[in-house]
């Protein structure tokens, strides 16, 4: 970079008070690329002005607290003052020593899986409802996206009000005469994960749905009419030809979907609460920071936590990348050797 | 399982000579009844717990006891009056827009700023500028929170609707910059050099030329930004403890925690909280999913 900086003032016209006018000259004399002409200082400026705002608020709001978040995590720190007491790994060890944590973690994978595997073909199968051509299609799609854009807290309120035990709920299984399935739906640590899975599929399903629709919109529609007239089913043309093509939506979704997953906060500590959370078993990693950082006032230790948490989001988001979506590269190719099969 | 592996693509050909009405024969418009009762239940489940929040606004607490789940009856207005008339509501709201605007506007610009440099600058560091905004699509703000709260404070801005504002601003930067840059990539290098040649300066072609062929882009980022901002649960509540202050969840949480005896109230507080970003979603709706097929294609 360096090197080019002496370029610039000669290729610069001797008016630098006229920046606008300097870039003329240029194109007359290299009319095919008349950005080449524009002096390198000039260039370089501009890249700092535009983006030098979004990079610097980016760094310090979203990088710096990462890597404090290193330096903290080997404090025993209660947040006052810089921090003092280094206790090299000890906070590490005492994570995964606790039992509550590797509970967390274990609340993390079965959501992570149970929402790919409840949330995936539900979505593709409600997309491929909503492309159909129906009446009212629309408004069913805007219906159907309203719990994704409502709040987690207007959703955890209304959900933790409708599964109380005396709530609208079990009212409602007692009026269609299915007593049997009443349940204590928040507070048995037995189903209260399920519960949890059924209010995150409720919210989180309508912005998969949203994904799947754009996935589809951009297949073209001759593939299956043709398919159609060849005398294919339905089904079979779902299967053959709208699926593989899918592939890409699919991969990202489920992408968003884990790294959702494993940071998932809201939803929990509104509905159980941030002490109730761990008892009645869906407690997860970002609720233990919450409470054994946050709220206890053990900054060192919550910084360790965010660490863990940061570190097997990265791990499992780097296996996905270098396995999965590495396929995307050649998203038409794969498909195509999947139907020669 | 019948279709040979060349056969479609060699039929599309044949079928692309055809009429497109041949489609509307095949899925008519109430031939299947399935498709119908299948949507009806979809949106039925979606609805129930929204329409349990809004109908529940409208009991009285003895209705509720008594019937957890039917409907008002009597309907009665005079839990959402009540709230409508209580300045708690409203200071939340005001904390919420305030809030939701500025993040918004401070998202829009910054990101298209910086989806404009990597979509038509050449320069070293280019890759690298994009891929740290798309590796900061993979971690939202629950990984950053604990030390992000001990920054905020440093610099002195708890209980600051400022300290909630920019980092919404940088974690929404991200999601914003990779939607963005498709978009301006797609302006052709023609109406750049034309402005060029007419003696637009790149930044004049920036502000003259780019902000309103990206407006479609623009629009879906800022209505993205917005709801997020609206939603924002975590933040606010690592960052505000002045209830004065409060934005919407954490208004809605601390009203159901101070009134948890009033469940009609606190379902008319909720639902009247939802209002906006609901609203604002059904205008641009179309919008969003358009942004998003463009993201997706990349």
């Amino acid at each position: 970079m360096a090197s080019t900086l002496p370029v610039a003032p000669r290729a610069e016209t001797p008016v630098p008070g006229r920046d606008a006018q300097a870039s003329v000259p240029a194109p007359a004399s290299r009319p095919v690329r008349p950005r080449r002409g524009r002096p390198d200082w000039r260039k370089r400026a501009e890249i700092t002005l535009l983006a030098g705002p979004a990079l610097v608020v980016f760094v310090f709001f979203v990088i710096v607290p990462v890597l404090m978040a290193a330096y903290y995590g080997f404090f025993r720190w209660q947040g006052f003052g810089p921090p003092t007491e280094f206790v090299g790994l000890q906070n590490y060890l005492t994570i995964f020593q606790d039992s509550t944590f590797r509970d967390a973690v274990g609340h993390n994978m079965l959501i992570v899986v149970a929402s790919l595997a409840l949330q995936g073909p539900l979505a593709i199968l409600f997309a491929l409802l909503l492309n159909q051509r129906i009446r009212g299609r629309s408004l069913i799609r805007v219906l159907i996206f309203v719990p994704y854009v409502i709040s987690e807290v207007v959703v955890g309120t209304g959900w933790s009000l409708m599964l109380q035990d005396v709530g609208a709920v079990n009212d409602l299984l007692g009026k269609l005469g299915l007593e049997w399935l009443q349940q204590s739906w928040i507070a048995d640590p037995a189903i209260a994960l399920g519960t949890l899975m059924v209010i995150i599929t409720w919210k989180y399903i309508g912005f998969a749905v949203i994904l799947m629709l754009a996935g589809l919109q951009s297949i073209p529609d001759e593939l299956s009419e043709a398919a159609a007239i060849d005398g294919a089913s339905f089904w079979q043309i779902q299967r053959h030809i709208t699926l593989p093509l899918l592939g890409p939506t699919i991969r990202i979704w489920a992408f968003l979907s884990i790294i959702g997953s494993l940071q998932l906060f809201d939803l929990v500590n509104i509905v159980w609460g941030q002490f109730v959370s761990a008892t009645a078993g869906t407690s997860t990693m970002a609720t233990y920071m919450y409470l054994n950082g946050h709220m206890a006032g053990s900054y060192g230790y919550g910084n360790a936590v965010a660490v863990v948490l940061f570190v097997i989001s990265l791990i499992i988001a780097l296996i996905y990348q270098r396995f999965v979506l590495r396929r995307d590269t050649a998203g038409a190719i794969t498909g195509g050797k999947e139907k020669r099969r | 399982m019948t279709l040979a592996p060349e056969r479609p693509r060699s039929s599309a050909r044949t079928a692309s000579a055809r009429p497109p009405s041949r489609r509307g024969t095949r899925t008519g418009p109430w031939g299947r009844p399935l498709v119908y009762l299948s949507a009806v239940v979809l949106v039925a489940v979606c609805m129930g717990p929204v329409l349990f929040i809004v109908f529940g606004g409208f009991r009285t607490n003895s209705q509720i006891t008594t019937d957890p789940s039917g409907l008002p009856g009597p309907w009665v207005g005079s839990n959402y009056t009540e709230v409508i008339a209580s300045s708690e509501f409203w200071r939340a709201m005001g904390s919420s827009s305030l809030t939701a605007l500025a993040t918004t506007a401070g998202v829009v610009a910054l990101g298209l700023m910086a989806a404009f440099v990597i979509a038509r600058y050449d320069f070293v560091g280019k890759g690298a500028m994009y891929s740290l905004f798309a590796a900061g699509l993979m971690f939202p703000a629950t990984v950053a929170i604990t030390p992000l709260y001990l920054l905020i404070r440093n610099l002195g801005l708890t209980n600051n609707l400022l300290g909630v504002i920019l980092p919404q601003i940088a974690f929404a930067l991200p999601a914003t910059v990779i939607i963005l840059v498709p978009f301006l990539r797609a302006i052709p290098a023609e109406i750049e050099e034309a402005a060029s040649i007419d003696g637009a300066s790149r930044l004049g072609f920036f502000f003259r030329m780019v902000l309103p062929l990206s407006l479609p882009g623009v629009i879906t980022t800022g209505i993205l930004a917005f709801i997020g901002s609206w939603n924002g649960y975590m933040l606010p509540l690592f960052i505000l403890s002045d209830p004065n202050l409060f934005t919407l969840p954490l208004g809605v949480q601390n009203f159901a925690s101070q009134y948890s005896v009033d469940t009609a109230k606190v379902l008319a507080f909720t639902s009247l909280s939802m209002l906006p970003a609901l609203v604002f979603f059904s205008l641009f709706e179309r919008r969003i999913v358009g942004g998003l097929t463009g993201a997706v294609k990349g």
